[in-house]
């Protein structure tokens, strides 16, 4: 009992420290330039939301938090329904195609996304798709395909066949036995695909900042880098961007978070 | 009847639309950058002629891309070093039945769901040189964080490993949890004491955490690049250079296409490597069990 509660007192003062970027952020932000520079550790007295009416419209965060979502949804919604489709012939074709593909994007996993990045740039500017929604929902649905079809065809794998063979009994295709019977059996990694994917996307840095800076069309990531970029030297109006550049990941986090864990935690070992 | 319908496989024709998006933007890509890399293409129009293995030969009496192979595998080391040892010692007092677990957990965790660039920036203000505020305003350090050649590398470390440890916490915490409280009991009977249960019990079993939680730090550090782009650019001087930020400079401010993709495949043969000695090791436990 004694020995818990020691452990307790340890953890939280280490979670205390570990904290301290965040009130430093948070705190900073809430302060006048005066304040800033004389007392920059102390709690904020007053504090002043100047800083987040400012940086909001210096920042351009409504209308990145707009195309974040945009490409995050539309790429999320093509690699679930890509993804399914590809790992179901993946894990039920037992032919040497079967196999093969399966191994192909596989070595997606592997491959980092830098060897393929000059060829690919020049391949979507010739699309003409660079500064767009498209290029990008084209490239992060190519891209988290390997490791999509790697988790979804290991949950199918340990999926029992009969489910779609009594729907087939039934007279049911294969695509109607899918997009029925199997597909809703797969939400449990259905919810680990979205998450993971959600938040790389989300957080995406370098590929939105070639092709889309300077578009207007740009994520929250590469808004808020350019806006650091700007005010460098104006902590407190740089973290009211940044807090407000990250507070809708973090809300969302910390509603979901036992089920953004888990698929941390459990995602990985497909 | 059963047995007739459930041989029959779905037509490959599933997998058609993954596989073209896939080939568009993995595959074909990557086979290019794997030929670019041979040639000197300078990214303005077709011109580009095959130079052999010059680029790679140019890459060893590089400075900055030499340094800068240095500085990622130091910066790899040291992130997965630290920020394992870290999750580990975090998981297992999470793992523990303290009142304040479920929010410890959520705490530790939050910064991995942050985009790098936005922590980047927030630590540039934690790694501020004036001594009032800050890290060393805090601690009455007079450290010039990110400015200082011989400190810039750790630092960058440092933030690295504060965003991610709580992604190995969570991993080592799956695998404690899947450890079976029999055998710590039966390990207790037999009089083992605490240090001897970690020793015998739980570091065993916590094998396939670990390999996972390696591979993916390995992988991580070596394609570190956000975090370094937006708090030092490689500065000062290439103090902080990692092979994704010269790839980048290479390619997009001087305009060496060809030589910036023959970084990105030693970058991509170093991946390659970490996963393969990864794979085989999993066959390997897979086949002993």
């Amino acid at each position: 009992m004694r020995r818990t509660f020691l452990l307790e007192v340890v953890m939280i003062a280490a979670a205390v420290a570990f904290m301290f970027p965040v009130y430093a952020l948070v705190t900073l932000s809430l302060k006048d330039p005066a304040q800033l520079s004389q007392t920059p550790l102390a709690l904020p007295n007053p504090p002043t939301g100047d800083n987040f009416a400012k940086a909001w419209s210096a920042a351009a965060l409504a209308p990145s938090l707009v195309n974040s979502t945009v490409i995050t949804v539309v790429s999320l919604v093509a690699l679930i329904g890509l993804g399914s489709f590809a790992a179901y012939f993946l894990a039920r074709a037992h032919t040497r195609l079967g196999y093969g593909l399966y191994v192909l994007f596989l070595l997606g996993i592997v491959l980092p996304f830098q060897l393929g990045m000059i060829p690919l740039y020049r391949l979507v500017t010739d699309l003409g798709l660079i500064g767009t929604h498209a290029g990008m929902i084209l490239f992060y649905t190519g891209v988290q395909l390997p490791f999509t079809v790697f988790l979804y065809t290991g949950f199918i794998r340990a999926l029992p066949r009969e489910y779609a063979s009594a729907a087939q009994i039934d007279g049911a295709s294969h695509l109607t036995a899918f997009t029925r019977v199997v597909f809703p059996l797969l939400r449990p990694i259905t919810g680990t695909v979205l998450i993971l994917n959600a938040v790389f996307i989300w957080n995406d840095f370098f590929t939105p900042l070639l092709y889309l800076g300077g578009s207007g069309f740009e994520t929250v990531p590469v808004s808020v880098f350019s806006f650091v970029g700007q005010y460098v030297s104006d902590y407190g109006l740089v973290f009211a961007g940044l807090v407000m550049g990250a507070l809708p990941i973090v809300l969302v986090f910390l509603v979901l978070q036992r089920y953004v864990i888990k698929g941390f935690s459990s995602g990985l070992k497909g | 009847m059963i047995k007739r319908f459930s041989a029959l496989s779905p037509s490959w024709l599933f997998a058609a639309p993954a596989l073209l998006v896939y080939a568009v933007v993995v595959l074909y890509p990557s086979v290019a950058g794997v030929l670019y890399a041979f040639t000197d293409w300078s990214g303005i129009g077709e011109g580009m002629s095959f130079v052999g293995a010059a680029n790679f030969r140019a890459i060893l009496n590089d400075e900055q891309a030499m340094g800068s192979l240095g500085n990622t595998l130091l910066l790899t080391l040291a992130i997965v070093v630290v920020q394992n040892g870290l999750g580990l010692l975090l998981a297992l007092g999470v793992h523990a039945k303290l009142r304040s677990r479920a929010l410890l957990r959520v705490i530790f965790f939050a910064p991995v769901v942050v985009s790098p660039v936005m922590v980047a920036f927030l630590w540039k203000y934690v790694y501020n040189p004036d001594p009032s505020a800050g890290l060393n305003g805090l601690l009455g350090l007079e450290v010039d964080w990110l400015g200082d050649p011989s400190v810039a590398l750790w630092s960058i470390a440092g933030m690295v490993v504060w965003q991610y440890a709580g992604y190995s916490m969570v991993i080592f915490l799956a695998g404690l949890e899947g450890i079976p409280a029999e055998l710590h009991e039966a390990a207790m009977i037999d009089g083992a004491g605490t240090l001897q249960r970690f020793r015998y019990v739980t570091w065993p079993l916590l094998a396939p955490a670990l390999t996972i939680n390696l591979m993916l730090s390995t992988i991580g550090g070596l394609k570190l690049f956000d975090q370094v782009f937006a708090a030092t650019n490689g500065g000062p001087g290439y103090a902080t250079e990692t092979l994704s930020t010269v790839l980048y400079k290479q390619a997009f401010v001087f305009g060496k296409f060809g030589y910036s993709t023959a970084i990105a495949l030693v970058l991509a043969l170093f991946v390659a490597a970490v996963s393969l000695v990864q794979i085989y090791y999993l066959r390997s436990r897979e086949v002993a069990q």
